[in-house]
C-alpha cells in the first residue's frame, strides 16, 4: 500500500478494526484475572490486558483523530454492529488451555501484522505498531511456552490443549481471510509455521481446517458473546455519560 | 521566559511513579523540551503502550514548572521513535543494581524503527530465556520464575547462588 492509494478515512477504519481487536482482547484478559491457576498467572495476563488496552487507546485515537471523535466516544458508545474485532478477541474462555491457545494465535498472528505495519505510510500507526511489536512478541512467547507445558504435559493436560484447539479452529479462518479494508496483509504461511513449530514441540496436533463461517467480525458481524462484552464495557459511560476520570 | 536548558534540568527531576528511584531523564523518556515565545512543552514517549504512570508523570512534570515560575506548560506524548530499554542511561542502571533490580539486557527491539520493515520475522523464544546476572551477588545462575511483574516493564528472577529472588527490568 502507497502512501498516494491510503487516504484517511480507509486509515482510521483499519485502525478502529486493529483498535477494536485489542480492546475487546484485552477485556476478556480482564474478566480472568482473580480466575487464574497461579499467582504469576495472574500479573502475566493483567500485563497482557494493559499492554492491549494501552493499543487499542492510542488506536482508537488515532481512528479518533479524522473521524473527529474521542477514544472513549468510540469505546462506549458505538453499537455491536458498528464494532470491527475478530471474532477470536471476543470468544469466552473456557479454561487455560483456551486462554493460552487464543492468546498464541492472537499474539502470533497480531506480531506478524505489526511488524508489517511499522514500515505503515502514516507515521502515526507506524509507531504505533514498533511500539507493539516488543509487547506482543512478550505475550506470543508466555503462550507459546504454555501451550508446550499443557501440551507436553499429562495425558490430561495434553488431552485439553488439544480439545481447546479444536474450540478454537474455527475462528482462526477468519484472520487469514482476504480483508479490503487491511493497509497491509500477512503472509499466512509465516503464522503457521510460528503456530506449528509450537504445535509440533507440544506433541499437538494441528486441527483440520473449518470452512469459515459466512459473516466476519471486520464486517461488524459479530457471535452471540459480543452483546454480553459490550453491555459490561459500556453500561457505566452510558449511564453517566457526563462522567469524568 | 525561561531557557530549554532550565525547563530541561526541572523536568529531568520528575521521578516514575513505578521505580521511584528513576528519573524520566534516567529512563530516557524525557525526549526534548521546546521554548517558544509564551510556552514551554515538554515531550515524553511511553516506555510501554499501556503504561498507565504516563498520566501521572505529565501532571508531576506541570507541577514541578509551575513551581519554578513556568504557568504555560504543555506535555505531549510522542511515539515516534518507539522507546527502548536501551535508553536506559548508565547512571539509571547503576540505581536500578543498587536497588536490587537487575538492568534490562541490550534489546534485540532497537532496531526496529518505524517506516523501516525489520528484517524477517520476530522468533519465538521456547526455551527458557538467557540468565540475567543477579543485581546483589553478580552471579549468572539465576533463572527467570516469571515473565511478567509487578509492572509492565519488570520480570520476576531467583538467583541460585545467593538464592534471592530479584526483579529485572525486561529488554524491550
Amino acid at each position: 500500500m502507497t502512501s498516494s492509494t491510503c487516504d484517511a478515512g480507509a486509515l482510521a477504519r483499519y485502525c478502529l478494526a486493529l483498535g477494536d481487536d485489542a480492546l475487546i482482547y484485552s477485556h476478556r484478559l480482564q474478566q480472568q484475572v482473580t480466575r487464574m491457576p497461579e499467582l504469576e498467572e495472574e500479573t502475566a495476563i493483567a500485563n497482557i490486558a494493559l499492554d492491549l488496552l494501552g493499543q487499542a487507546r492510542m488506536l482508537l485515537a488515532r481512528a479518533g483523530a479524522i473521524l473527529g471523535q474521542t477514544e472513549d466516544q468510540l469505546a462506549f458508545f458505538r453499537a455491536e454492529k458498528d464494532f470491527r474485532n475478530v471474532r477470536l478477541a471476543e470468544h469466552a474462555d473456557g479454561d487455560f488451555a483456551e486462554l493460552t491457545g487464543r492468546l498464541l494465535i492472537f499474539s502470533a498472528w497480531r506480531l506478524a501484522l505489526f511488524t508489517e505495519l511499522s514500515a505503515a505510510p502514516d507515521p502515526v500507526l507506524a509507531a504505533i505498531a514498533a511500539k507493539g511489536v516488543p509487547e506482543l512478541t512478550y505475550h506470543r512467547d508466555y503462550a507459546a511456552q504454555w501451550v508446550v507445558r499443557l501440551g507436553d504435559g499429562t495425558d490430561f493436560s495434553h488431552d485439553r490443549m488439544q480439545r481447546a484447539l479444536a474450540t478454537l479452529w474455527p475462528l482462526t479462518g477468519e484472520l487469514f481471510r482476504p480483508d479490503p479494508g487491511a493497509l497491509v496483509s500477512v503472509d499466512p504461511g509465516a503464522v503457521d509455521a510460528v503456530i506449528d513449530m509450537v504445535l509440533a514441540a507440544a506433541g499437538l496436533d494441528r486441527p483440520d481446517a473449518v470452512p469459515p463461517a459466512a459473516g466476519t467480525g471486520r464486517n461488524g458481524v459479530h457471535t452471540e458473546a459480543m452483546g454480553d462484552i459490550l453491555a459490561e464495557l459500556q453500561s457505566v459511560a452510558r449511564a453517566y455519560p457526563d462522567a469524568t476520570w | 521566559m525561561v531557557t530549554a536548558a532550565a525547563a530541561y534540568a526541572v523536568a529531568a527531576g520528575t521521578p516514575d511513579p513505578e521505580l521511584p528511584l528513576l528519573t524520566v531523564a534516567d529512563l530516557g523518556i524525557l525526549r526534548a523540551v521546546e521554548v517558544t515565545a509564551d510556552a514551554v512543552c515538554i515531550v515524553i514517549t511511553p516506555t510501554y503502550s499501556g503504561c498507565p504512570a504516563m498520566h501521572e508523570i505529565s501532571a508531576d512534570i506541570r507541577r514541578r514548572l509551575a513551581r519554578a515560575g513556568v504557568a504555560r506548560v504543555t506535555v505531549e506524548t510522542r511515539l515516534s521513535p518507539a522507546w527502548t530499554s536501551d535508553w536506559i542511561t548508565p547512571d539509571g542502571r547503576r540505581k536500578l543494581r543498587e536497588a536490587g533490580i537487575a538492568p534490562p539486557s541490550p534489546t534485540s527491539f532497537a532496531l526496529l524503527t518505524p517506516g523501516k520493515r525489520r528484517g524477517g520475522p520476530v522468533p519465538l523464544t521456547l526455551g527458557p530465556p538467557a540468565p540475567v546476572p543477579c543485581p546483589r551477588c553478580g552471579s549468572s545462575r539465576t533463572r527467570r520464575t516469571a515473565g511478567f511483574g509487578a509492572t509492565a516493564c519488570k520480570s520476576l528472577h531467583r538467583c541460585d547462588a545467593c538464592d534471592e529472588p530479584f526483579e529485572a527490568v525486561k529488554p524491550l
